[in-house]
C-alpha cells in the first residue's frame, strides 16, 4: 500500500507550461530542498546552485534563469523577515544599492534578450557562472583560510575598514546602521554590477553582494545579510517582471514547486547552521562555490556530445 | 489526387479547420460505416481509416500518448501511414571551439521541417515501394523534403551535414521515427496501428496520411487531421504568459512574495 503510494509519487510527472517539459515533481522538490538546505546552512540564496542544476535536469536555460529570479524573491522575503525583526537591515544602504541594482538589471535584461536572439545565451550564462563563481570562490577560500589561521593564533581581528582613495569620492552619505560615511557612488556601482550579473545568471547575487559589502564597503557583518536580502527582493522582483515581459521565461508552476522544497530545506539548514562554527562554514561555502565553478568550466571546455544545436523559429509559410 | 496529398497535402494556414473538424469527423465516421456495410460494392474508396481521438489535450500530467489508427481496405493489400506535425522553420547552429570554449558559430536555416514525424507500415517499406515512390510520398526520415532557406558562407558547402544533424537530433528526442511502427491486420481487410506521441510532442495541427499499397503502387490514400493542443490550467498559463507578459510577471511576483511571507509565518511559531 505504502510502496504503491511511493511508486505513484515517484512516477508523478508534471508538465511545466512555460518550460514545456514533463518532469518528476519529487525530483523538483528534492532539488529545491537540497539547495534550500545549503542556502539555510550558509545564509546565501543558493541561486548559483539552483540555476545550473535546473539546466542540468533539462529546463531550458532561459526558463531556468527567469524562474530562478522569481524563486529568489520568495526565499529572500522569508529570510529578510527574520533580519528585519532583529533590526539587521540598513534601509538607507539597501535603497542605495537598489538604485544601482535596478539600473544594472535593466541593462542585463536587454543584453539577455539580445543574446537569446543571436543564439548565444547558453554560452554567456555558462561563462558568467564560471567567471563569477571562480573569482569569488577563490577569494573566499583564501580569505577564510587566513581567518582560520588568525583564530588559531588568537590574533586580534583586522580593523573595521581601511581608509583608501575610495573614501575621497564625492556624494558622501551617512549610513547610520552600518556606521559608515562613504560616497554613494560605491554602493550604487556595486548594486549595478550585481544587478547586471543577476539578470543574466538568474541569481539573487548574495554570493557576490555579501563579500562586496564586507570587503569593499566595510560594512559590519551583522547587517550585511539582512541588507543584501532586502535589496535582492526588489532587484529579483524587478527581474521577474522584466523576464516575463521581455523573454517569457518565468514558469510559475516550477517556481512554486521549488519554493516549497527550498523553504523546508532552508529551515533545516538554518537550524544546523547556527550550531556550526562560522569560520569553518565560510570555508565550506567557498569550496562549494569554487567546486560548482570548476564543474561548469569543465562542461564549457569539454567537447559537447553533439556539435549541432537546433532552434525552432516558427511555423513555415 | 494522391500526388496532391504528397506534394501539397496540407496547408496549415486555414484557420477555420477547427470549426470544420466536427463536420469532418462526422463525415469520416459516416464514410466508415458506409464502407463497412457496402463492402462488396465499395466502388468509391479502397481504404477508409480513422483515429480514436481527433483532439489530444496536453494537460499538466501529460506524459505522452498513443494514437490508435484503424480502418478497413476493400481487398488485401499493405497499409503505410505517416504522422506529420506542423511544418516549421529551424536554425541549426554548429559549435566551434573559440578561445578554448565551445560556442555557436555557423548557422543554416531550414524550412518545411516537420515538428514531428512518425511512421508505421504493415511490411518493411523497401519491400513495398521503390525509392522514387518513397521519395515522392516522403516515407522515411531520409526522404523528408527539407528546404534550405539560408546558410552562412562557411556552412554553404556542408549543408547536408547540418541537415543530418537536425534529423539525428530529432530522432534522439523521439520527435522523428527512428524505426517504423507496425500496422497490424485483423483478417484480410481490417487494420490497426498505434503511433506513440512522446511527452515532448509539439502542439498544432497534425495530419495522418494513410496509404494503401498494392503491387508496388499506391492505389489509394486518406488524410486524417489531428489536433494536439495544450488544454486546461497549464495552457491558460502559457497563453497568458505570451499575451500579457507584464501582468504575468506581476502575478508571478505577488505569488512569490506571498509564499515567502507564508513560509515565514509557518516556521516562526517553532
Amino acid at each position: 500500500m505504502l510502496g504503491a503510494l511511493v511508486d505513484w509519487f515517484l512516477s508523478f510527472q508534471i508538465y511545466l507550461p512555460i518550460a514545456e517539459v514533463s518532469i518528476s515533481v519529487l525530483l523538483l522538490l528534492t532539488l529545491g530542498g537540497a539547495v534550500g538546505f545549503l542556502s539555510g546552512l550558509f545564509g546565501v540564496g543558493g541561486g548559483f546552485l539552483m540555476t545550473p542544476l535546473l539546466i542540468f535536469i533539462g529546463i531550458p536555460p532561459a526558463v531556468a534563469v527567469g524562474t530562478q529570479s522569481n524563486q529568489v524573491v520568495a526565499s529572500s522575503v522569508a529570510g529578510v523577515m527574520v533580519h528585519w525583526g532583529r533590526g539587521n537591515v540598513d534601509l538607507m544602504m539597501g535603497i542605495t544599492l537598489l538604485a544601482g541594482g535596478i539600473f544594472g538589471s535593466s541593462i542585463g535584461i536587454v543584453v539577455f534578450a539580445l543574446l537569446k536572439h543571436f543564439g548565444q545565451i547558453d554560452v554567456v550564462i555558462a561563462v558568467a557562472y564560471v567567471v563569477t563563481l571562480g573569482a569569488i570562490g577563490l577569494m573566499m577560500t583564501v580569505e577564510s583560510i587566513q581567518a582560520l589561521r588568525r583564530v588559531r593564533r588568537k590574533a586580534p581581528p583586522r580593523k573595521l575598514h581601511q581608509h583608501t582613495w575610495i573614501h575621497g569620492l564625492p556624494f558622501k552619505l551617512r549610513f547610520k546602521k552600518s556606521r559608515l560615511y562613504i560616497s554613494a557612488i560605491l554602493p550604487i556601482g556595486i548594486g549595478a554590477m550585481v544587478g547586471l550579473m543577476s539578470a543574466i545568471m538568474g541569481v539573487g547575487g548574495a554570493f557576490m553582494l555579501v563579500p562586496a559589502m564586507i570587503y569593499l564597503l566595510g560594512m559590519p557583518t551583522g547587517v550585511v545579510v539582512g541588507t543584501s536580502l532586502f535589496q535582492i527582493i526588489f532587484v529579483s522582483g524587478y527581474v521577474t517582471i522584466l523576464q516575463s515581459w521581455q523573454n517569457q521565461g518565468v514558469d510559475i508552476l516550477l517556481a512554486v514547486i521549488l519554493t516549497i522544497g527550498s523553504v523546508v530545506g532552508a529551515q533545516i539548514g538554518g537550524r544546523i547552521g547556527v550550531k556550526l562554527p562560522g569560520e569553518q562554514l565560510r570555508l565550506l561555502l567557498a569550496l562549494l562555490i569554487l567546486g560548482v565553478g570548476v564543474l561548469l568550466l569543465v562542461e564549457l571546455v569539454r567537447q559537447p556530445a553533439d556539435l549541432y544545436s537546433v532552434m525552432i523559429l516558427g511555423i513555415s509559410h | 489526387m494522391i500526388g496532391g496529398i504528397a506534394r501539397s497535402g496540407f496547408c496549415h494556414s486555414s484557420r477555420d479547420r477547427c470549426g470544420r473538424l466536427a463536420r469532418r469527423l462526422a463525415c469520416a465516421i459516416g464514410f466508415l460505416l458506409f464502407s463497412w456495410i457496402g463492402a462488396q460494392s465499395a466502388s468509391a474508396k479502397s481504404i477508409v481509416a480513422d483515429i480514436d481521438h481527433h483532439l489530444i489535450a496536453i494537460t499538466t500530467d501529460f506524459s505522452g500518448e498513443d494514437v490508435l489508427i484503424f480502418g478497413a481496405v476493400d481487398q488485401p493489400g499493405d497499409v503505410v501511414m505517416a504522422l506529420w506535425g506542423p511544418l516549421t522553420q529551424v536554425q541549426v547552429h554548429h559549435k566551434e571551439r573559440v578561445a578554448g570554449i565551445w560556442i555557436n558559430r555557423d548557422m543554416v536555416t531550414f524550412g518545411n521541417v516537420p515538428s514531428f514525424y512518425g511512421l508505421a507500415s504493415s511490411r518493411p517499406l523497401t519491400d513495398l515501394l521503390n525509392t522514387s515512390l518513397l521519395d515522392q510520398y516522403q516515407l522515411g526520415v531520409g526522404q523528408l523534403q527539407i528546404k534550405t532557406l539560408s546558410a552562412d558562407a562557411d556552412a554553404l558547402n556542408d549543408v547536408d551535414t547540418y541537415r543530418t544533424a537536425l534529423l539525428r537530433q530529432r530522432q534522439r528526442n523521439s520527435l522523428y521515427a527512428d524505426k517504423v511502427g507496425r500496422v497490424t491486420f485483423i483478417g484480410d481487410t481490417l487494420f490497426r496501428a498505434n503511433l506513440r506521441l512522446p511527452s515532448t510532442v509539439p502542439t498544432g495541427k497534425f495530419l495522418i496520411e494513410v496509404y494503401l499499397v498494392r503491387n508496388g503502387e499506391v492505389v489509394d490514400a486518406q488524410t486524417i487531421p489531428l489536433v494536439i493542443s495544450k488544454v486546461g490550467f497549464g495552457a491558460d498559463i502559457y497563453r497568458f504568459a505570451n499575451k500579457h507578459g507584464l501582468a504575468y510577471g506581476v502575478i508571478a511576483l505577488i505569488i512569490s512574495l506571498a509564499s515567502g511571507w507564508l513560509a515565514h509565518l509557518i516556521f516562526r511559531r517553532r
